[in-house]
């Protein structure tokens, strides 16, 4: 059914039955983070709240501080020795868990990705101190696997006992000569694993980056930042970029090394894609050695076409340009016949999206190329600007668990800030379309009168299944199979499920065809036993 | 090479843990409390803990599981949790209105200190928990034990919680399973029920973790022990706990309430496990045991002596659970197999103790160790090949690197489909663990064979 034969329920009067059951504490609050999306006429869209507390209890999908450190955005370096300061648990659930694909150049090259490091702290370690372990723990490292980093992540209890991870990393950096450093991402910090994030990019920023000075001898040198290689993504814009010419010095963090993060800010340009995981880092570099940043988003063929024109812009060489527009041509040609194809069967279906800091917005790209409509959607951990746009950073209030997050004083470095371009270059790119350090948001690119949801619970997605009968809905696996035992199909877009890459054109058309199986699939048909359907008795005579 | 750092050389290690072979006490309080049916389980601490328990569990199972957490923030490390818990229960019977909720705590909340107990009351007190619901918790430290210890704590938590004895005898067994599949917690009960044993058995994941595609998701769905038959356990005839480390503590805290006479068993996996189990639960209950259960131990037996063959003297690596790997590796030395190499994440001696007395006849050196990880297993492994390895899905990267046939067992499996499904607990389960372990070594006999000695029939 499309939705031009089908009604959508009244947004207001869904957010209204979606609060209606909790305490009234709870509903006040959660009225915020619920909202109908209206533009004035300025284009201004209302102002949610985000990035705040989870309501005990709620049954939320959001993680801590250490998935978003450790998990996220260290999980995908191979070569660095990543080990979990705590009790087994946390270390063993972010064993390999996240889909993010590496690949080592050569058989010799490091790659720790597959193993899983831990102090495994027990009761004697939790009252006596688990410092003198943690520094056996990194010795042992160092005599078996002789890397060239080691880095310590802290889980909740290690904060509270007071483990000094910062000290014991120093203290081993100097003893054995390598890079060490720890993070301090207990789980409690924060209000979900977007604190992680900047705790850990924070630390990359400060203990690799500009570590190492050698200048690449290649063209158009960018960073990729916040692309983590779920399914095989990076690999995928790689390809694109390499055949545009556009060479990559690091990538923060898919399929990434440590000296790429080293070597990174000798780039000319960083382009951010996750917006909530690393805005920060390009703010820093730009601060600190004069590299511009631009927001792109290689998840839709589209956008994909679009962020190489940005990228081909700033370059601003006929060469490069011309050469992007072939690979558009020649990439869209394959794309727009499965496009057209899948099209014709997903057109008017509906689609929930509720994941992520910037999937949520990114993914609906995907669907309106094939036809479909978001009617709903919504961030796990992002915070405000994610949703309205960067212009509101300077309004947003700084609670006591942003507070806690660290935020990195940086200056321009006195030998290694070199802007790329000049104001007067800047000032003649941004007039000729090139927009710097700008993200409008997912609300203003999505219709109005659609419900925006932040960190949404189960129970209101159960209503939202019940109110609005989506054909798909895409979130993470704790929610998977509650929406597939509703009939109605779940794909996942932190893990992908089995899938990807869905980045770039032949991502486009790996989703294009994944979201065609899964919403014209005859399995749904099948529910009801043939009993089931035609309950009524009949009987026979038994000389029949 | 996907373990390409893994060397032949073993070097000394007592304060690093590389890929462990067991996780944290709240994943098992977890898993146990979803075997109550109307349950909602409440992880106490922060919000990833509760994320993580649940993604593992529901990437092992692919079914809905739903818990709740007190995400705690920095404030409440501080402060402690009362303010989060009680406002937790509060939300969850408003909102889900689950009948039982039971907390576990995590290594925060333990190491901060606060009193689940206490905290319970004061919600109760407070009025947040309705009349007839109930807060049930459990202490489970993620710096103790294992995931077996945090079930063996949240099953004991359902006894003491709810069990009474009101002097007449309700003429039921208490069977406690352990830290098996829900299949499992079927099948035992199959086999109870065909020997005319009316079971109670607890926790059970059966029709929790394995409900059917119906189009209609019930959040609480209805499977698990029912708060009544938890109840009733302190008037059954007796007890049979499975796995000495998931159940036996339960099955004591039972017997020493309520004089319910306990026994403590291995878990019934192989011939000779599931022979004693029956055997006890037979003279235990006062029955019989039906030609039903006696033919599926010949058939068992069958498969046995036909394929002896292919078992014979087959060196095998194993890594799991204590409980499980003990009747596993007695029931391998039965068929002449030979488990090389055993290792367990969770600490405990008499498991290695066990394990030199299953295998003190084989003509090899055998490696065990309890409180190690497969780390230490793959560097055996090299050190001395093995024709299969048997281990949870994380032992895929062995098997590949080192060209290993290899059997899925234990927790979590994450890439295959069955567990939920066809246990490997009793007789019948037995067969199927044959079956996986023929079909990967005849598997490897097709694919190596040449083209000579390719055999259509083996």
């Amino acid at each position: 059914m499309t939705t031009d034969q089908r009604t959508l329920p009244d947004p207001e009067a869904v957010k209204k039955e979606l609060l209606a059951r909790y305490p009234a504490k709870v509903a006040r609050k959660r009225s915020k983070q619920i909202l109908v999306n209206r533009k004035d006429e300025t284009g201004t869209v209302p102002s949610i709240g985000a990035n705040v507390r989870t309501v005990p209890g709620i049954i939320t999908q959001r993680g801590c501080s250490y998935a978003g450190c450790k998990g996220v955005i260290l999980g995908p370096t191979r070569d660095i020795v990543n080990i979990t300061h705590g009790p087994i648990g946390c270390g063993f659930y972010s064993w390999l868990t996240r889909r993010n694909q590496t690949r080592p150049a050569t058989l010799e090259d490091d790659n720790y990705m597959t193993y899983c490091f831990s102090t495994d702290m027990q009761d004697q370690d939790i009252v006596f101190g688990g410092e003198k372990k943690l520094k056996a723990a990194i010795q042992e490292a160092w005599e078996i696997f002789k890397p060239k980093a080691i880095s310590i992540f802290s889980t909740c209890p290690v904060g509270l006992i007071g483990d000094d991870v910062h000290a014991v990393a120093r203290e081993m950096k100097e003893k054995l000569g390598i890079n060490i450093f720890g993070f301090s991402c207990e789980g409690y910090k924060g209000v979900s694993q977007s604190a992680g994030h900047h705790i850990a990019n924070n630390g990359v920023f400060t203990h690799i980056v500009g570590k190492d000075d050698t200048i690449r001898e290649a063209e158009y040198k960018i960073n990729l930042l916040g692309e983590y290689n779920i399914g095989g993504d990076g690999f995928e814009i790689d390809r694109i970029f390499e055949d545009c010419g556009i060479s990559v010095i690091s990538t923060f963090s898919g399929n990434s090394t440590y000296d790429q993060f080293a070597n990174s800010h000798t780039a000319d340009l960083n382009t951010v894609m996750c917006h909530r995981s690393i805005n920060y880092v390009a703010d820093m570099m730009e601060i600190k050695y004069g590299i511009p940043w631009i927001k792109i988003n290689f998840i839709g063929a589209r956008s994909t076409a679009k962020s190489l024109r940005k990228i081909a812009g700033y370059f601003e060489e006929k060469a490069l340009l011309s050469r992007v527009e072939a690979v558009i041509e020649k990439e869209m040609e394959a794309v727009e016949s499965v496009r057209l194809d899948v099209k014709s069967r997903c057109d008017g279906k509906l689609a929930m999206l509720f994941v992520g800091g910037s999937r949520a917005h990114h993914y609906q790209d995907l669907f309106r190329e094939i036809g479909m409509k978001t009617v709903s959607a919504g961030y796990e951990f992002a915070h405000r600007d994610d949703y309205e746009g960067r212009q509101v950073i300077p309004d947003i209030k700084i609670d006591a668990d942003s507070r806690n997050i660290e935020e990195l004083e940086i200056q321009a470095d006195p030998v290694k800030y070199q802007p790329r371009k000049t104001l007067e270059q800047i000032k003649t790119l941004e007039a000729k379309g090139v927009e710097f350090k700008g993200y409008n948001g997912m609300m203003p690119d999505m219709d109005e009168n659609t419900l925006v949801i932040d960190d949404v619970s189960q129970y209101e997605t159960e209503l939202l299944l019940k109110m609005y009968k989506p054909d798909i809905y895409c979130a993470g696996i704790k929610e998977k199979y509650a929406i597939q035992k509703s009939g109605i199909p779940m794909k996942q877009l932190h893990s992908y499920d089995s899938g990807g890459p869905y980045a770039g054109f032949k991502g486009a058309i790996n989703f294009y065809k994944e979201i065609d199986r899964m919403v014209n699939s005859r399995v749904w048909a099948s529910l009801e036993a043939p009993w089931q359907k035609n309950p009524e008795l009949s009987a026979k005579y038994v000389w029949e | 090479m996907l373990l390409r750092h893994t060397t032949q050389e073993i070097k000394p290690r007592k304060a690093l843990t590389i890929n462990p072979a067991k996780t944290c006490q709240p994943i098992g309080a977890m898993y146990a409390s979803l075997g109550i049916n109307g349950c909602l389980p409440h992880s106490h601490g922060s919000q990833g803990c509760c994320a993580y328990h649940r993604s593992t569990l529901t990437r092992h199972y692919r079914e809905p599981v739903m818990a709740a957490t007190s995400s705690f923030t920095e404030g409440s490390s501080v402060f402690g949790g009362q303010a989060n818990l009680v406002q937790a229960i509060d939300n969850i019977f408003t909102t889900y209105d689950p009948d039982i909720i039971a907390v576990h705590t995590t290594c925060l909340s333990e190491t901060i200190g606060d009193d689940v107990n206490q905290i319970a009351s004061k919600a109760v007190a407070d009025g947040k928990v309705p009349p007839g619901k109930h807060v049930i918790h459990a202490s489970t430290p993620s710096y103790v034990g294992s995931h077996v210890t945090g079930f063996s704590n949240m099953t004991k938590a359902m006894v003491t919680h709810f069990a009474r004895n009101t002097g007449k005898p309700n003429g039921k067994f208490n069977l406690i399973p352990g830290f098996v599949e829900p299949s499992d917690m079927t099948e035992i009960k199959r086999v109870a029920r065909a020997m005319g044993i009316q079971p109670i058995l607890f926790p059970d994941t059966s029709n929790v973790l394995n409900t059917p595609q119906t189009g209609k998701y019930k959040m609480f769905p209805n499977g698990g022990v029912t708060i009544d038959a938890l109840t009733s356990a302190g008037d059954s005839t007796g007890t049979i706990a499975l796995g000495p480390l998931a159940s036996a503590d339960a099955a004591r805290a039972l017997d020493t309430k309520w004089k319910v006479p306990c026994q403590v068993q291995d878990l019934p996996i192989g011939l000779a496990a599931t022979d004693r189990f029956i055997d006890a639960l037979r003279i235990a209950a006062g029955v019989s045991v039906p030609d039903s259960i006696t033919i599926e131990r010949g058939q068992l037996l069958d498969i046995i002596t036909d394929m002896h063959q292919y078992f014979y003297r087959k060196k095998v690596a194993l890594a799991g659970d204590p409980d499980h790997l003990i009747p596993l590796v007695e029931f391998l030395v039965s068929i002449d197999m030979m488990p090389v190499h055993i290792v367990t994440g969770t600490p405990g001696k008499a498991f290695e103790a066990r394990i030199r007395e299953l295998t003190a006849h084989l003509p090899c050196k055998v490696n065990v160790k309890a409180g190690t990880d497969m780390f230490m297993l793959h560097q055996w492994i090299k050190n001395e090949p093995v024709d299969l390895l048997m281990a949870n899905t994380y032992g895929k990267y062995m098997a590949r690197d080192d060209d290993i046939p290899f059997v899925r067992f234990g927790f979590p499996i994450l890439d295959r489909v069955g567990h939920s499904y066809f246990p490997t607990t009793c007789y019948k389960g037995g067969m199927r663990l044959l079956e996986k372990i023929l079909d990967a070594l005849l598997d490897r006999m097709d694919r190596d064979a040449p083209e000579e000695r390719f055999e259509l029939v083996m």
